[in-house]
């Protein structure tokens, strides 16, 4: 009762302030009555109109079903045979889950065994990143389960996350990007996390890999895989021939960078590519990248003249310039039966700056200047629908540094066992089998040349499968 | 950063240079099938550049984003796709990576075939067990020519509508490829009559559409499950199953791999007939007339 009082007193005092409510009120009954006469009117020609459109779209429909145009003869005999029973269409009613994005789950993991204790791995003659080199552990190791959500986000944008959850518990955030959808002339922005477009195999998530891990040159100038935090425009030109420039700037919170306390960009990274077809069988594409990324002490572990445990550090600039290259072949280009892959890429890094040794002994501290590369180059043919065999040769070429301490004599340079002059080297073959577009088995065997000791043989076995939406089919 | 900040003003005076330029007189359009490439010819004659992106020997499933075709993708006024997912694996990127605002879906420029026909096999539930197959039903929806004339009605209806400067060019050839299509439509049912009830093998289920047309039995297909490729075993039983009801022929697109249908044809004794599937699957496979026109005379011609 008590709601309906204020309702009731809403309309006493409306109808108080309506004026004259005598002889006007006659006025607008009949004004009411020509306005509803109207409305009817309209309605009824409304009705009429929507009911001829029906009708021509279902004539239209008959004919175009007849597969005759309305000019076509009278005489046209009905079809010989009974045209497809339509699809009932599931009965549709509003749905919160309509708008569910695409969601997909990697699921990896892998057996290894190594002739070399993995704990010792190193890579010599490179200050070693934090994470992302050597094979990992022995035995069965789960790999990461890779989940990705991704949908549009409106007409503008799309959003795509992809988290990982490794093996040891740990969740990571392996991308977190925005990507303009309307932007018109080639034009394409991303923000947040992302994998830089700087090389070829960077963007490339692990699970698209052709072997298990990355090349060594990877693992020690981009610590397996170069993440941005920051933002990417690229330009794609309008030509036959594919032609993509990109410029990104981000943190450069992730190796080769480090968090620095900052408000300037920590990387910049400018890119290139170039593609096309030769014939119907053969496709390419070639890029060149500069990565320019800044670092505050950068530590890392090493071990002294005497044998001690040290804790070194790097800050500086590191300038990184890519070189690669991928070629596809495949009978009339389909690669159901047998594809032929080729892909290479050399990067050369410079990194000037300071370099401080023993922090929390000796901290001492001078120049330091490096200029180092490597080189990948990897094959992989599918032989026999399913089955592919693969074969890479991994290079680097370390370099000696000039060390500002050791050209002083302060420190003798045997107390940088990192950083003596190396040449590693690795050869790997693969051969793995795919049951279907969505699962693939794999069997690895590296001579890995990565130590300056010896040798180290790794077998490794991984699985790989997908489940959820279906991935891209990215070159 | 005076570097970075140089290379993007570079990039934006280069793409405003481009974004001047007169846009080209014919309408660029990417088909990703030779098939769509053909019908896409004969609406828009001398009007309409087209782009093909693959050949009737690719599996269109199969096809990668390659540079190639994001290029083509970047200035294509019009996409024309099957849909119903068959290009799932490429046209997202291609999409995506095109900075190309016509061609998005909901816009004019992206047209979609397979909605506008009645699908096949729509499956009531799907699950990847069950192979590769499409939850929204058959795609390979153009080996039926009375869904080419429903898709060349609206496909006509498209160009009218972003190339309006050429609207009764379009419309006038898209009649005039209605009134050849139904005559040859009425020829083909005529001449393809024997065929009613003859029972087939197909190796994919590409030839759905054809046999629902023609009458013709799918007795197995060659797959036991959609893009699975046959097992020794499986070949063994479908010997056996098909011993009681022998077909008259087993199919097989040009992109297919004949082994496994050969190797049953020898065991079972029917030839194995070779279809374009797709316009220039054959040499004789022309253009649409030409496919249908070969498709129905190798069909005719085993059953001889």
């Amino acid at each position: 009762m008590s709601k309906r009082t204020p309702i009731a007193g809403a309309i006493v005092f409306v109808s108080l302030l309506l004026p004259n409510p005598g002889q006007a009120a006659n006025d607008d009954v009949a004004a009411l009555r020509a306005e509803l006469e109207a409305l009817k009117t309209d309605y009824t020609s409304r009705v009429q109109a929507l009911e001829t459109r029906i009708k021509q779209l279902e004539s239209a429909v008959a004919t175009a079903q007849l597969g005759a145009s309305p000019a076509a003869p009278a005489t046209t005999p009905p079809p010989a045979y009974p045209q497809p029973a339509p699809v009932a269409a599931p009965g549709k009613s509003s749905n919160a889950t309509a708008f569910n994005p695409a969601i997909s789950m990697i699921l990896t993991g892998n057996y290894a065994s190594l002739s070399q204790d993995p704990a010792t791995y190193r890579i010599a003659g490179f200050i070693p990143p934090p994470a992302g080199e050597g094979p990992g552990a022995r035995s069965f190791n789960l790999d990461e389960s890779e989940l990705t959500v991704a949908s549009n986000v409106d007409p503008y944008f799309f959003g795509n996350v992809t988290a990982t959850i490794r093996g040891d518990d740990s969740i990571h955030i392996e991308e977190a990007y925005f990507k303009t959808i309307a932007l018109n002339h080639g034009f394409t922005i991303k923000g947040g996390r992302f994998f830089s477009a700087t090389g070829y195999l960077n963007e490339i998530h692990a699970h698209n890999w052709d072997f298990v891990d990355q090349p060594l040159v990877y693992q020690v100038f981009l610590g397996g895989q170069l993440a941005q935090d920051g933002a990417q425009i690229r330009w794609l030109a309008p030509t036959d021939y594919f032609i993509e420039l990109g410029a990104e700037a981000g943190s450069g919170r992730s190796f080769p960078g480090t968090q620095r306390n900052s408000n300037s960009l920590g990387s910049d990274a400018l890119f290139a590519h170039l593609g096309g077809d030769v014939g119907d069988s053969t496709s390419w594409r070639l890029g060149v990248s500069w990565l320019d990324i800044r670092s505050t002490d950068r530590n890392y572990a090493d071990v002294d003249q005497f044998g001690t445990a040290v804790s070194n550090a790097f800050t500086g600039t590191s300038r990184t310039w890519i070189a690669d290259g991928t070629l596809k072949w495949a009978p009339h280009g389909d690669p159901t039966y047998h594809q032929f892959k080729l892909q290479a890429e050399y990067l050369h890094r410079t990194e000037s700056g300071q370099l401080a040794f023993d922090l929390s002994g000796r901290n001492l501290a001078g120049d330091y200047n490096s200029s180092q590369s490597g080189w990948y180059v990897q094959a992989v043919y599918e032989f026999v629908q399913r089955w592919r065999a693969g074969l890479r040769y991994d290079s680097l070429q370390s370099g000696t540094p000039r060390i500002g301490l050791v050209q002083l004599g302060l420190v003798p340079l045997v107390a940088f066992p990192s950083l003596a002059s190396a040449s590693p080297k690795r050869t790997t073959i693969m051969v793995d089998w795919s049951l279907s577009e969505f699962s693939r088995l794999r069997a690895q065997y590296a001579w890995d040349d990565a130590r300056a000791s010896e040798r180290d043989r790794q077998l490794l076995l991984q699985y790989i499968f997908a489940m959820g939406a279906h991935g891209a089919h990215k070159f | 950063m005076p570097k970075y900040v140089r290379s993007l003003l570079a990039l934006a005076t280069v793409s405003l240079c481009v974004g001047a330029l007169p846009a080209q007189a014919a309408l660029r359009v990417l088909a990703t099938t030779p098939d769509w490439a053909a019908l896409v010819t004969e609406l828009g004659g001398d009007k309409v550049n087209v782009y093909t992106a693959t050949s009737a020997f690719q599996d269109v499933h199969r096809v990668d984003a390659k540079p190639s075709l994001v290029a083509r993708a970047r200035t294509a006024d019009l996409v024309v796709a099957t849909g119903a997912d068959l290009e799932i694996g490429w046209m997202p990127v291609l999409l995506q990576d095109s900075g190309n605002t016509k061609i998005q879906p909901g816009n004019p420029g992206y047209f979609e075939a397979a909605p506008l026909v009645p699908l096949l096999e729509v499956p009531s539930a799907v699950d990847r067990s069950m192979g590769d197959i499409h939850p929204l039903g058959n795609p390979h929806v153009t080996l039926d020519p009375r869904n080419i004339a429903t898709i060349a009605k609206a496909l006509a209806a498209r160009l009218v509508l972003i190339d309006s400067a050429n609207a009764a060019y379009y419309a006038a050839r898209g009649e005039d490829f209605q009134k050849r299509w139904q005559q040859a439509t009425i020829g083909w049912e005529a001449k393809a009559a024997p065929l009613k009830g003859v029972g087939v093998v197909v190796i994919h289920r590409d030839q759905a559409y054809l046999c629902h047309w023609l009458g013709m039995k799918e007795l197995a297909s060659i797959e036991p499950k959609p893009g699975v490729p046959p097992s020794a075993g499986y070949l063994a039983e479908l010997v056996t199953k098909l011993a009681a009801t022998p077909p008259k022929m087993i199919l097989r697109s040009a992109y297919n791999d004949p082994r496994a249908a050969e190797w049953l044809a020898e065991r079972i004794h029917v030839p194995v007939v070779l279809l374009p599937y797709s316009v220039g699957g054959t040499a004789e496979a022309k253009d649409l007339f030409g496919l249908f026109d070969d498709t129905i005379n190798r069909l005719l011609a085993a059953l001889k």
